[in-house]
């Protein structure tokens, strides 16, 4: 970025993955432009092997992450919001160039984004509750329900909505105590990268949340049939490839969103949608005597 | 250890303590280790135990197998008069019933044993000489237990002067209830002297009512199983009859687990007598099959099992009746004892 | 164990029973003929043929799929939530009043001891109507916000182990939801399908609600790929379940599977051992085995193995293996000559592969398809007994140390439906229930079922849970359904 009179130091994007920031292993780049068709930077082209490497990474950082305690998701998602909030003015940027849209628009977005974070932060402790119980079964038993996340999930972000769309399939994932994959919107993956920074800066485990610039079609079948991931999250998957994902999918049975038709209105209130999915339900008997 | 209730019961600083067979000789040699070997007992889960003892309850037993539980059940009755209006002429009347419990059918096996109070064992001996049917008296200030160990031992004596080949004896609850497991062993030790008779004959048989609902857990069931085991008894009987409940099917179920299992590791093998609350039978069938499928065939004989009953042994002469008639039959078809 | 006291055999009467020669299709409240090739369902225990049964072709499925829709938008869709309700409650009622009769139909065609149909399978199946009942008017309720929808024709492929339960599992839910169905029983075992069809007829259910298409693995799959069809439950094998989310991968269509397992069974030394055993067994021969949640990996902490070895072994030697009629039979016949030959072809394996096989001394009729209880020990984390499912009444036997190590151990598999743990150890017990990925754990039980409790996998166990409210999010779509 060109800044007054002073020559600015750019950003090397690269991957996030396992709490670090390496290139791609396979030393590829590809160039991003904003929607007008301005270069903003060469990005790191996630491989298969940084996928395969970051589900090792995810799959590492479950057991922690899924047996914090549900208060302590809740308060690193909310640090989340509170460090991007510093971040708020570079996001509105980022998103502009991105989405092409204007200020007050990008603004919205980022804003939507935030909230996200806090709306999810406050449900981890919630959860048990409102899908889990106790059942009242016919015999001596006390018999309990109580929601787990699936493990390691990927996550095709939504190729249109660079932040706000990608904190909408990530954070309910986080929330649930999965740990993430996530590849990024191919064109707009700059506020990603930077959310990524925010990610490391915000009290999220490493490898919590791997995020891989690249593209969704070269990367997710690998996903999709790779045995150790757990759920996969399709909506970003290239128009035409989702319905082949989801088969490769089902060799492993793994938990699928289907992608919308077309990419919905992120603003609009999720609900559990995005959080049931990747959700087990336990069970658990116990005879009562004396 | 001395008794807290009686501190004069047991003359002497140190009193006899014989110690269990092995391999578990030394469990007594404390309060401490005897309680650390009570309590690393399996435990018992009771819903577990419930079910398992409900499930053998279903088994559907017919024809030729029900004619032959009815007769060996016949053969384990101790039949059983325990009423403070007990009379001479009521136990002559009970022991003429053992004889011959079926007057329209000799064929009806005779019982095993009647069981009375101490003071009536004479009459009961009296009127079974020679017929091979034991007498069983009640003794340690039956029911409740409740007095002195001094008191107690008399009136073992009494009983095995009065001519009982075997003493149902109850265990001090209260010492139970308090954690003092080691007197509750030597109690039943010293019952167990008492049992030995002064002309040198053998001596009377030991059954040690654990009165399982005092101890109101399963847990307690087990232990109080084995502490009466290690100290000599020769039966362990559930009940006395005079409180509910009795002999229920889980109880039973895990003092034949212990029976079992202190075969396997001793070699010695406890007689087990349910008793109390055991009136049909349906009940009576019910119990051989949990002993067969839990200890096997090994003690299905009078010698290792009793039932302590009054009413049982009618019905069970009722469904005999019935097997050999074809219809059913009445309660003037049996007598009244 | 025992010679002096034999049970005499106690049969339950089969008279109660008619069964016809022969069965057409339920479709749109009528039996008609099936236009595939018709089978046979044998009674496993004596190969005897009990009835010819139409084979559902593509057509047939397309005419109960419209028979369901039908009744979907004209009838069940607009009736009153009550009153759909109280058709599934006379269901319940119906299936009480004939119970005896399902009983002796289940173990007639599937070979499970009618201690079983008569005490856990049709009572369950009755409770499940019985509790789903209650659910139609209260749907607002499931937590799918405050107008869920029904999500229409559910096509339905259940499997030949509890043939009438799973049938209720997945009925029951479907219609309080406010959907109609189209079922499809397993091929061995149609009968108590088609006596539930006939109940459908007694209760007035009105036509098309329940479809029920008898067919093999072609009719299966012309239920699940129906175009018509917006709703796939498929209860069976981790390998079908692939195939039919391969099927609908790319379709609007909701999917609940119910697959495989290999369920550990951590027994540690301070469980209650006796309770410990009963529950191994349970466990293990519940069933012939036939149980996708069977407790199939024993793991014993080492310092008890032997104990627990030598008192499973005293136990099953008293199981009675037999007579699915009669009264006494603890262990019935294998379903099928196939499923027969998968046992031994595992347990083969295992031999083979060097763990020690043990069964008890028994004897096995003759005719019919038969195996003994079976326990493999020296079994190792790596010989395929300890990995695959072997849907029979075969034991695998492990040992851990340390409770970590039994964690590990019993996740160490692409299974994960249930799990057992047996410790008298309370903070114990719960933080090895904490960490078990199953979706089901029995902790001082195993093999318990009730319709309020949420049953299912996870892993390649499947998706979605039966019973409770969780049940019902399966087959109703809302705000927040997904």
């Amino acid at each position: 970025m060109i800044g007054n009179d002073r020559l600015a130091v750019r950003k090397t994007y690269k991957l996030y993955l396992n709490g670090a920031f390496p290139r791609s292993e396979s030393g590829r780049t590809y160039e991003v432009t904003d929607a007008k068709g301005h270069f903003r930077g060469n990005v790191a082209w996630a491989s298969r092997k940084d996928a395969r490497d970051a589900v090792v990474a995810a799959r590492g950082a479950f057991a922690k992450w899924s047996g914090a305690t549900a208060y302590n998701r809740g308060q690193v998602l909310y640090r989340v919001a509170e460090v991007m909030e510093g971040r708020h003015v570079q996001f509105c940027d980022e998103v502009a160039h991105a989405e092409g849209l204007s200020t007050s628009k990008a603004r919205a977005a980022v804003d939507a984004a935030i909230d996200r974070w806090v709306w999810y932060a406050g449900w981890t402790d919630k959860l048990a509750a409102v899908l889990g119980g106790s059942n009242p079964v016919a015999g001596p038993y006390f018999d309990f329900s109580t929601p787990e996340p699936s493990g390691v999930v990927a996550v095709l972000a939504p190729q249109q909505s660079s932040l706000l769309g990608l904190v909408s399939v990530l954070a309910p994932v986080l929330a649930t105590g999965n740990t993430a994959v996530v590849v990024t919107s191919r064109e707009r993956p700059i506020p990603a990268v930077t959310l990524a920074e925010v990610l490391a800066t915000s009290d999220v485990p490493g490898g919590v949340v791997n995020l891989l610039t690249g593209n969704a079609e070269e990367l997710g079948p690998w996903l999709a049939e790779h045995a150790d991931v757990d759920g996969i999250d399709l909506t970003g998957a290239p128009a035409g490839r989702a319905m082949e994902f989801e088969r490769e999918a089902a060799g492993t049975i793994k938990r699928v969103v289907r992608p919308p038709a077309t990419e919905p209105d992120w603003t609009a209130d999720p609900g559990l949608t995005r959080m049931t999915p990747f959700l087990e339900t336990k069970t658990v008997w116990h005879p009562m005597g004396v | 250890m001395t008794h807290v209730l009686d501190p004069d019961a047991l003359p002497g600083a140190t009193p006899t303590v014989h110690a269990p067979l092995p391999p578990y000789d030394d469990v007594t040699r404390s309060d401490a280790a005897f309680r650390s070997f009570l309590h690393g007992l399996p435990g018992v889960d009771q819903v577990g135990a419930e079910a398992r003892a409900a499930q053998l309850g279903t088994r559907s037993i017919k024809t030729t197998s029900k004619a032959w539980a009815i007769d060996t059940a016949i053969s384990m009755v101790d039949l059983t008069t325990l009423e403070g209006a007990d009379t001479p002429g009521k136990v002559r009347s009970l022991a003429a019933k053992a004889k011959q419990p079926d007057p329209s059918d000799p064929t009806t096996p005779r019982v095993a044993a009647v069981c009375v109070y101490g003071d009536l064992a004479g009459v009961a001996k009296d009127a079974l000489e020679g017929t091979g049917i034991h007498v069983a008296a009640v003794a340690t200030a039956f029911p409740s237990g409740r007095a002195s160990r001094a008191v107690k031992i008399a009136d073992v004596r009494d009983a095995v002067e009065n001519g009982a080949d075997e003493i149902d004896m109850v265990i001090d609850r209260g010492a139970f209830l308090t954690g003092r497991y080691l007197d509750v062993y030597e109690e039943i030790v010293a019952v167990k002297e008492a049992c030995s008779r002064t002309d040198g004959g053998a001596p009377a048989h030991l059954k040690v009512i654990l009165e399982t609902g005092e101890l109101k857990t399963l847990d307690n069931v087990r232990r109080a199983s084995w502490i009466a085991m290690l100290a000599g008894g020769d039966f362990i009987k559930t009940s006395t009859g005079k409180v509910t409940p009795a002999a229920t099917l889980p109880v039973g179920l895990v003092m034949l687990e212990a029976v079992r299992d202190f075969r396997i590791a001793t070699g010695r093998q406890i007689g087990f007598k349910p008793a109390g609350g055991i009136k049909t039978t349906k009940d009576a069938v019910k119990h051989l099959v949990m002993i067969n499928e839990t200890v096997g065939a090994d003690w299905l004989d009078p010698d290792w099992f009793r039932f302590g009953a009054s009413s049982l042994l009618n019905d069970l002469l009722q469904q005999r009746q019935k097997l050999r008639t074809g219809h059913y039959s009445g309660p003037d078809h049996v007598t009244v004892d | 164990m025992s010679s002096v006291f034999e049970y005499a055999p106690a049969p339950e009467s089969r008279s109660i029973v008619t069964i016809a020669p022969s069965y057409g299709l339920f479709i749109d409240g009528a039996f008609v003929d099936g236009t595939g090739e018709s089978f046979t369902t044998v009674n496993p225990a004596t190969e005897e043929v009990l009835s010819e049964v139409s084979a559902a072709s593509d057509a047939d499925v397309d005419r109960a799929v419209a028979a369901a829709r039908r009744a979907f938008t004209r009838v069940w869709g607009p009736m009153r939530p009550a009153d759909r309700g109280k058709y599934l409650f006379r269901i319940a009622r119906l299936l009480q009043e004939r119970a005896r009769e399902f009983a002796v139909l289940e173990s007639l065609d599937n070979g499970k001891p009618i201690r079983e149909s008569r005490d856990v399978d049709v009572p369950l199946a009755a409770a499940h109507f019985f509790y789903y009942a209650g659910w139609a008017d209260k749907l607002e309720h499931v937590g799918l916000g405050t107008a869920p929808r029904p999500l229409g024709v559910a096509g339905q492929v259940i499997p030949w182990n509890f043939p009438l339960l799973m049938l209720a599992w997945k009925v029951a839910p479907a219609l309080a939801a406010g959907n109609t169905v189209v079922l499809k029983p397993a091929e061995t075992t149609p009968l108590t399908a088609l006596l539930f069809a006939e109940v459908c007829q007694q209760a007035d259910l009105p036509a098309g609600v329940v479809n029920i298409v008898t067919g093999a693995g072609d009719t299966g799959r012309a239920v699940v790929e129906h175009g018509d069809v917006d709703k796939v439950a498929f209860t069976g094998s981790t390998e079908v379940g692939k195939s039919i989310a391969r099927a609908v991968a790319g379709t609007s269509k909701k999917l609940t599977l119910e697959l495989g397992g290999k369920a550990a069974n951590i027994v540690f030394d301070d469980a209650p051992i006796d309770q410990a055993v009963e529950g191994i067994v349970q466990g293990i021969f519940f069933n012939q085995g036939h149980v996708c949640c069977a407790g199939s990996r024993l793991l014993v902490q080492e310092s008890i193995h032997d104990e627990v070895i030598a008192s499973l072994q005293r136990r099953i030697g008293t199981l009675r293996v037999g007579d699915p009629l009669d009264k006494n039979t603890d262990v019935g016949a294998i379903n099928s000559a196939e499923q027969l030959a998968r046992i031994r072809e595992l347990s083969d394996i295992g031999e083979a592969e060097g763990a020690q096989r043990w069964q008890p001394a028994c004897e096995l009729p003759a005719k019919g398809y038969w195996f003994p209880p079976t326990v493999f020990t020296d079994v190792s984390p790596a010989h395929r007994i300890a990995r695959d499912e072997v849907f029979g009444p075969v034991l695998s036997v492990l040992t851990f140390r340390t409770p970590d190590e039994a964690v590990a151990k019993a996740n160490n598999t692409t299974y994960g439906l249930s799990a057992g743990i047996w410790s008298e150890k309370g903070s114990r017990i719960l933080q090895i229930a904490n960490q078990l990925r199953a979706g089901v754990v029995w902790a001082n039980t195993f093999n318990k079922f009730d319709p309020t409790s949420p049953f299912g996998g996870y892993k390649q166990s499947g998706y979605g849970r039966e019973g409770g409210r969780h049940g019902l999010a399966a087959y109703l779509t809302g705000a927040d359904s997904k």
